[in-house]
């Protein structure tokens, strides 16, 4: 009677970890399968000319060299307002900032700022960029709206970045005469450096996959030259996959498939490179 | 040289202060601009009219309520999905799976997030919307369902990430008092590991829905976007409309300040207050505990 509740309890244990193990797979498998499936049907579209030359016949034909060198400035744009921003801010909340309502309001206004919408982040940007400054539908304008999408994801890597550096390393400095700027400078900020750039990276990918907040920012269908000031309107890879997916007929889809490769290829390399800086470092920390 | 010091370490300190408060300065921001170019909506539509089950701007019909309930139906079907399957993993990962499998597994769902949304919409169109077509037997494949399939795609890191930072943090000793008692695995995990985590569980599920009630792109290309009014079950089989792809199709077309204008931006209104919402609330649960950051990046 007691055995075969025992070996009950065991048979729904190993009932449940199956199903879980399933649930489990059933979430894995169809990630890899997306990116082999684009790897696979992408990879025969991809060439140097492809890569180099310019949309022709209407993008039926050529290449996506205009929107790969878009969504670089785009990114460059992003990560020039964003990182001195985002990580003042998080040295700011990591070593300044006392518990008191008006840090919880930041700390609130940086959860909120993450949840926004991105296509609300887009009305934002042409109410404010577009319009109210006159920036027009620029790289300047899409610049500064992917930056302000960013910032929270910045703010919080970096913040913690910071925290983990060990407190003895800034009471020594300061015991040897040090300001509080001094000790952040020559002794936090080094050591937080690579956790910070980590986050940096990862933040600037997402904004550089983004379609909805550079949709009426900056964004442009199709140009014939690249952009030549940060007051030109720009093609972007995501918003190039958008276009030739949906907007225009009779789209040869190996086109789409390899502009799909590009736009993965451009943001997973971003995250490799996190992902390599981050364990370089934990190697060498000696914390 | 003291001196100089000083002034130098006052200015850096002022300015990083002020770099401290620019988040909220942000949010003020953007709700400002919302109401400014939103709210003349409201003057220059009858209440009446704005909630309204029509929504067909060229004949000035401004009824939003179709493109709510396309909101809702989508992100509840895209629960139904990411729910069951998120949790699920977060558990898998936490409590059952050996360590060389969550070191490989966490970062793999973390990958997928990091997956441009458009890309998943393309492949929606491609593929998975033909796909539902002729196994469902559907006149189109573009409904409110082949959007609730990829919007959960799109939540499950979310959820993954979140709820498993949440069951990590339940203490040993919960586990290893249960264990003691003669509980198994499988009964600890569900009785005690599981509504220990609750709090943190609900949250990944809040954010997840945050997360799935903003996608844009990807809902925009597969779900046909037909503003019809969802009432029954059976709309998930039929196209539908959200608010954000409402915005992101037609604000492109418009002229400026005019009352189609307007009206979008009264929409980007209505999906700020409802993010602001879903995540304050999910924050309060969040001040509860450590590990914020993850909360943010994930």
């Amino acid at each position: 009677m007691k055995k075969n509740a025992f070996s009950n309890r065991a048979l729904t244990q190993r009932l449940g970890f199956s199903l879980l193990t399933l649930v489990t797979l059933l979430t894995v498998i169809p990630i890899l399968a997306v990116f082999a499936y684009i790897i696979a049907k992408g990879a025969p579209a991809i060439s140097w000319e492809f890569l180099s030359g310019f949309p022709r016949q209407g993008m039926r034909a050529g290449g996506v060299l205009p929107a790969i060198v878009g969504t670089f400035y785009l990114t460059l744009g992003t990560a020039i307002f964003s990182v001195p921003l985002g990580v003042a801010a998080a040295i700011y909340l990591a070593e300044y900032a006392r518990e008191n309502w008006l840090t919880r309001l930041i700390r609130i206004a940086i959860i909120n700022l993450a949840g926004i919408p991105s296509v609300v982040y887009g009305l934002f940007g042409l109410g404010l960029f577009v319009f109210f400054l006159r920036f027009g539908t620029s790289l300047l304008s899409a610049s500064l709206t992917l930056s302000i999408m960013t910032l929270p994801v910045i703010i919080s890597a970096a913040e913690e970045a910071l925290r983990a550096v060990p407190q003895a390393f800034r009471t020594v400095s300061v015991s040897l005469g040090g300001t509080r700027w001094q000790t952040i400078r020559r002794i936090v900020l080094p050591q937080a450096l690579p956790g910070i750039i980590t986050g940096v990276i990862l933040g600037l990918e997402r904004a550089a996959g983004e379609t909805a907040p550079i949709l009426f920012t900056g964004a442009a269908f199709f140009l014939p030259r690249l952009p030549h000031s940060p007051f030109d309107a720009t093609m972007a890879l995501p918003y190039h996959l958008f276009v030739i997916s949906t907007q225009v007929p009779e789209m040869p889809i190996q086109i789409q498939y390899g502009t799909a490769l590009v736009l993965i290829a451009f943001v997973l390399g971003m995250n490799l490179i996190a992902t390599v800086i981050r364990s370089r470092a934990r190697a060498k920390r000696q914390w | 040289m003291d001196k100089s010091l000083n002034w130098r370490e006052t200015i850096i300190t002022a300015v990083i202060k002020a770099c401290g408060y620019s988040a909220i300065l942000f949010v003020g921001l953007i709700f400002f601009f919302l109401l400014r170019e939103g709210l003349p909506a409201l003057s220059q539509v009858p209440l009446a009219d704005l909630f309204s089950q029509r929504w067909y701007p060229i004949e000035a019909y401004y009824g939003i309520l179709p493109l709510i309930t396309g909101s809702l139906i989508v992100t509840l079907g895209a629960m139904l999905v990411a729910i069951p399957f998120g949790i699920g993993t977060a558990v898998f990962i936490a409590e059952i799976a050996p360590r060389w499998a969550r070191d490989i597994l966490k970062p793999f769902v973390e990958l997928l997030g990091g997956l441009p949304s458009v890309v998943l919409g393309f492949l929606g169109i491609l593929v998975l919307s033909p796909f539902l077509r002729v196994f469902l037997d559907l006149p189109t494949g573009l409904t409110a369902l082949a959007g609730s399939l990829l919007l959960g795609g799109i939540a499950i890191p979310t959820i993954v990430s979140i709820a498993e930072d949440a069951l990590d943090s339940v203490p040993r000793s919960y586990r290893e008092g249960a264990l003691a008692m003669g509980a198994t695995r499988w009964q600890t995990i569900w009785r005690v590991t599981l509504p220990a985590a609750r709090s943190g569980v609900l949250t990944a599920i809040m954010l997840g829905v945050g997360r799935a009630i903003g996608e844009t792109m990807a809902v925009m290309m597969v779900t046909g976007n037909a503003p019809v009014l969802a009432t029954r079950w059976n709309s998930l089989f039929m196209p539908a409309r959200t608010m954000t792809a409402t915005i992101a199709a037609e604000m492109g077309e418009v002229a400026n300040a005019s009352t189609h204008y307007h009206v979008l931006f009264f929409i980007g209104l209505v999906l700020f207050l409802i993010s602001l919402v879903v995540n304050v609330t999910a924050s309060s649960v969040v001040f509860r505990q450590k590990k914020r950051a993850e909360r943010v990046l994930s």
